[in-house]
This record gives C-alpha cells, structure tokens and sequence, in this order.
C-alpha cells in the first residue's frame, strides 16, 4: 500500500492497524508516498526534535502516571507541536528513528571511545623492540619477495617522544627563541607531524602505485626509520662539527632510509611505481633529518663570534639601555612634578 | 515456564524498596556524614593524606596506600609550584626562552596521561587515576630540586654551582623514577617491566632538563 520511501527508518514498523488511518492523512490525494518536503513546516524528522519529543513524552508519561492514562493521543501530538505527522503512525515512525539513531551513537561511542581498539597495536615484547630497533638499520638484500612488516606502535611512539626529547634538548643548547608559540609545543608539533603526516602522504602514494602496505604498518614502517634521526641528532648535538653531521646524515639516515626503501620496493610492482615511492620516500627522510639540524641548531663558529671581542652579547646590551631610558623618564617626570609645585 | 502462568502484577502497584548491598570496607564516613563537621576538620584529613603520601614516595616501600585511596591534590601542588617556579626564565617578555606556566603545566599532565594510556594498553592492571596520582606525587623529588637549584643559583651562576645543580638533579631524577617503577611496574606482567619504565624515565628526563637549564636573567 504506501511505500514510505522518505521516511527512512520506518521499515520494522508500525503494526498493520496503524497503517489503515494512513489514507485518511494524505494530503496528496491518491498518492501511496509521504512526500516530507509537502509538509507544513518542521517535516519533524530531524532528531532534535524527536529527542526533544521522546523527553517530553518521558516526562509526560511520569507525571500522568497515577492518573489519565492514554489521555488523548491526539492532544498529546498537538501539544507537542509536531505540525507536519499526525496521528499513530507519524509519532511511531519518528520514535523508531530516534530509538535506532540512539542505538547507534552509543554503539558507535563504546567502539571508538575504546582504547582497546589499540590494545592488539602495543602488544610486544622488550626482545623484540630491541630486535626491531636494530633491524631498522639493515637493509634487506631480497627485494623480489615481499618483506614483513610488524604493525606495532609501541615503538614508534616511544622513538617519535625520545626525538621530541632530544629535539628539546637541541633547541635549549644552541639558545632557540621560539617567539611565537612555545618550544615543546614546536618540539612536539615536528615531530608528531612529520610522523603521522609523511606516513599519510606516503600511505596514499602507496594507494596510488598499488603497494601492498596497510596504515598501520607504514607507520610503524617510518617510526622505526626514526631511530637513524635519533643517534644521528643524540650524537650531532653534543658534538658540533658540521663534516661529522654529514658523515652521519650519509652513513647512518642512509642505512634507514635504504632499509625503508627496499622493504617498499620489495612490496610494490612496476618500475615507476617502485621509482615514485622510494624517491619521495627517501627525499623527504633524509631532507628531515637536514631541516632538524639546522633549523634548531646554531653555528658554533657564530656564537664564538658573538661572545668574543669588543661588543657585547645582544641581551648585555638591551640591560644596558634600560638605566638610560629609565633615567630620562625619571628626569622628564621629576620635571614636570617640579613645574606644578 | 508453568509456574508462572498464573502470576499477575497488577499494573497498580508500585514496587519500591532499596537495592542496597552493604559493602563491609567502607570508611566510618558511611555511617554519619561529613558535611557536618568544622571545616578544619575535613581540611587537616585531606592534608594528612596527602602528607602521608609524600612521605611514601620520599621512603618507596610496596605499600598499596598510595594506589588505594588515590587523589590528585598533591600532584596539583607539586605541579603548580614547579611551574610556577620555573615561570621567572627570563625577564624579557619579548624573548622568552623559558617555559612558560601553561607548557610546564601542560607538559606534566599530557605526558602523565600518556604514559597512563600506555601501561593500559601494555596489559596493566592499574586504573586511570591511580596511575595519575603516582606519577604526579613522583614529581615531588623534582620540585625539591628545583628548590634547591634556584638557592644555588642565587649563589652565583658559575661553573661549580652547574656541577652542583647538575649531580642534585640527577640524583632527584633517579629517585623520582625509581620510587614510580616501584609503584606502577607492580601492575605489569612481568617480562613487560622495561616498556613501561621507559616512558616514565623519558617524562621525567625531560622535567629534569627543564629544571637543569633553568636560568633566572
């Protein structure tokens, strides 16, 4: 008979009885579809209004519980202003939606809100974070079988924090000002951007060249390609010589960064394919390890500069002004009061 | 269920009563309540618990004291003393090398729940906010030394008072790690110890750095 096909959820629905007084309510004439769009105003179908409308049937219903009960449904609809339905079927229609709606959003929430859901990523042991550790800095030499991944995240996360820690370190020794925010929020936001960020980019690249390799395991994959930018920047900070930067940024960013390469390689097919990622991939790992030296990272020759020789360091020479400018205005002030006595 | 076919509840009668199950550990403060008592009085029991727990993070033993009835007063004042504190990095409001209020702040909590999530996911078997109060009342060897590092520094700013500073912070650092391993790696299966002390050691490296580079201008 009627095929409410806008009304949405109202499938499992109504009792047949209901449905009878349906023909009396068409305001098309013949028509066997509710057309919502025709109604007065509120179609009343948004959940606002059937969350407002379940609560105040809720409230309704204990407040006559002792006395009128099934006291005019029809007062009922009217009172609750619902212009567009009316009768049985329009308010059982509208409840399903609401009860289902309800269903979902909490099911919905206990799923995402779940930290379990990460609980299977964290499930390792200390042998194997070390093992893979120290595998992220070997190569693999067979590229025309494809390679395993672990999807872990316990250790890239720890990796991504130990960065930040020692990327903190950097930016107090070699004097950072960070005027526009704050050092651990930069810290942090490097770091953390680089990581879920590149792996992103590098994730739809991989969709795009049909390479076999899921989220998980390319962040994982590029976490542990950070242990390399760890010794590197660990060593390089303490110890400032710019040649002894390079030899590492070549030797030990490159061995990470090879291992990185020829897994993906050994999960991809085609030769332009295979070309695209690793280019990108290994540009933007070793260009990261570059930007992380020199941007948080002050010339030694410059600040011996600095410190040496006739002029004063910068922050001497603002502590100096200050007696001056503060003399004047005490000058100009005692002047002034002078006059009005 | 035949035994029930003859069973009718009239749709008059209200059913009422209490679903109470008398739980037998509970505090006297069940029995009388402790809106009517002088204010002093709820005062001076919520400071001696929080002192009775600085003093068992001072002295480690396995008590169960500080996970049992957890709170989150002292890790607030540790907490807020430390950064506030650490707040006077340099007078120059232009350039600000120093952390800030909010970054010490926001710093202990985050990484506090971070490494909260962790050792939940590792498989561990303390709560959410148990695992929050010992890490915030581990701080406490920290704010000691950065007590003392800004009364060495009055001293003077020199090589000697660097080498101090650096040997009571370093030794504060490892207390401080030592006395939350003790509580929260109890909590583990044991041959997961190690990825939960990690964590918990970087947190506190990183408090240690803040507390080490500190200097008044």
């Amino acid at each position: 008979m009627a095929a409410p096909g806008a009304a949405g959820g109202g499938r499992s629905g109504a009792p047949a009885a209901e449905w009878g007084g349906f023909e009396d309510n068409m305001q098309g004439g013949g028509s066997a579809v509710i057309d919502m769009e025709n109604m007065d105003d509120t179609s009343g179908s948004s959940f606002e209004d059937m969350g407002e409308m379940h609560q105040r049937m809720k409230e309704e219903e204990e407040e006559e519980a002792e006395g009128e009960a099934g006291a005019g449904e029809e007062e009922d609809g009217e009172f609750l202003g619902m212009k567009g339905l009316r009768g049985q079927l329009g308010r059982q229609v509208a409840d399903q939606m609401w009860q289902v709606g309800k269903r979902q959003a909490s099911r919905a929430f206990s799923l995402y809100a779940n930290i379990d859901i990460l609980r299977p990523y964290f499930d390792v042991e200390p042998v194997q974070v070390r093992a893979r550790l120290l595998e992220s800095m070997i190569p693999v030499k067979m590229i025309n079988f494809p390679q395993k991944i672990a999807g872990e995240l316990y250790g890239p996360l720890m990796l991504v924090f130990t960065l930040v820690a020692i990327l903190l370190h950097g930016m107090k020794t070699s004097d950072t000002i960070i005027r526009e925010g704050t050092l651990m929020g930069t810290a942090i936001g490097t770091c953390f951007g680089y990581w879920l960020g590149v792996s992103s980019f590098m994730y739809f690249l991989a969709y795009l060249c049909n390479a076999q390799i899921t989220m998980v395991q390319m962040l994982s994959l590029l976490g542990y390609g950070l242990f390399g930018h760890c010794i590197t920047l660990f060593i390089t900070y303490n110890i400032h010589f710019h040649s002894l930067f390079y030899i590492f940024w070549l030797v030990v960013g490159g061995l990470s960064t090879l291992r990185m390469v020829a897994v993906l390689v050994s999960r991809t097919v085609g030769h332009t394919q295979r070309l695209i990622l690793c280019g990108t991939l290994a540009a933007l790992h070793m260009l990261f390890l570059l930007y992380l030296h020199f941007a948080y990272h002050k010339v030694v020759e410059g600040i011996l500069d600095t410190l040496e020789g006739p002029n004063m360091p910068p922050f001497q020479r603002v502590a100096r002004d200050i007696p001056v400018v503060s003399n004047a205005v005490l000058n100009t002030t005692a002047k002034a009061i002078a006059l009005t006595l | 269920f035949p035994g029930l076919a003859d069973v009718s509840i009239s749709q008059d009668i209200p059913v009422e009563g209490e679903i109470t199950v008398p739980v037998g550990s509970h505090s006297p403060d069940e029995d009388y309540s402790t809106l009517d008592e002088p204010v002093k009085d709820t005062i001076m029991r919520d400071l001696k618990a929080v002192g009775k727990k600085f003093v068992h993070v001072m002295y480690p033993r396995k008590s169960s004291a500080l996970l049992r009835d957890w709170d989150l007063w002292g890790p607030l004042v540790l907490c807020v003393s430390l950064a506030l504190m650490l707040q006077g990095g340099s007078a120059d409001s232009k350039d600000d090398g120093g952390p800030q209020f909010a970054e010490v702040f926001v710093i202990i909590w985050f990484g506090a729940v971070v490494i909260t999530l962790n050792s939940k996911l590792l498989g561990g078997t303390i709560s959410f906010f148990q695992s929050l109060c010992v890490l915030g009342y581990c701080v406490l060897p920290l704010t000691v030394a950065m007590l003392v590092c800004r009364l060495v520094l009055l001293a003077g700013a020199g090589t000697i008072s660097f080498i101090i500073r650096l040997i009571v912070v370093g030794a504060m650092f490892g207390w401080s790690t030592l006395a939350s391993t003790a509580f929260l790696a109890d909590s583990q299966p044991p041959n997961r110890k190690a990825l939960v002390v990690y964590p918990i050691f970087l947190f506190y490296f990183v408090i240690s750095w803040m507390i080490l580079t500190f200097t008044p201008q």
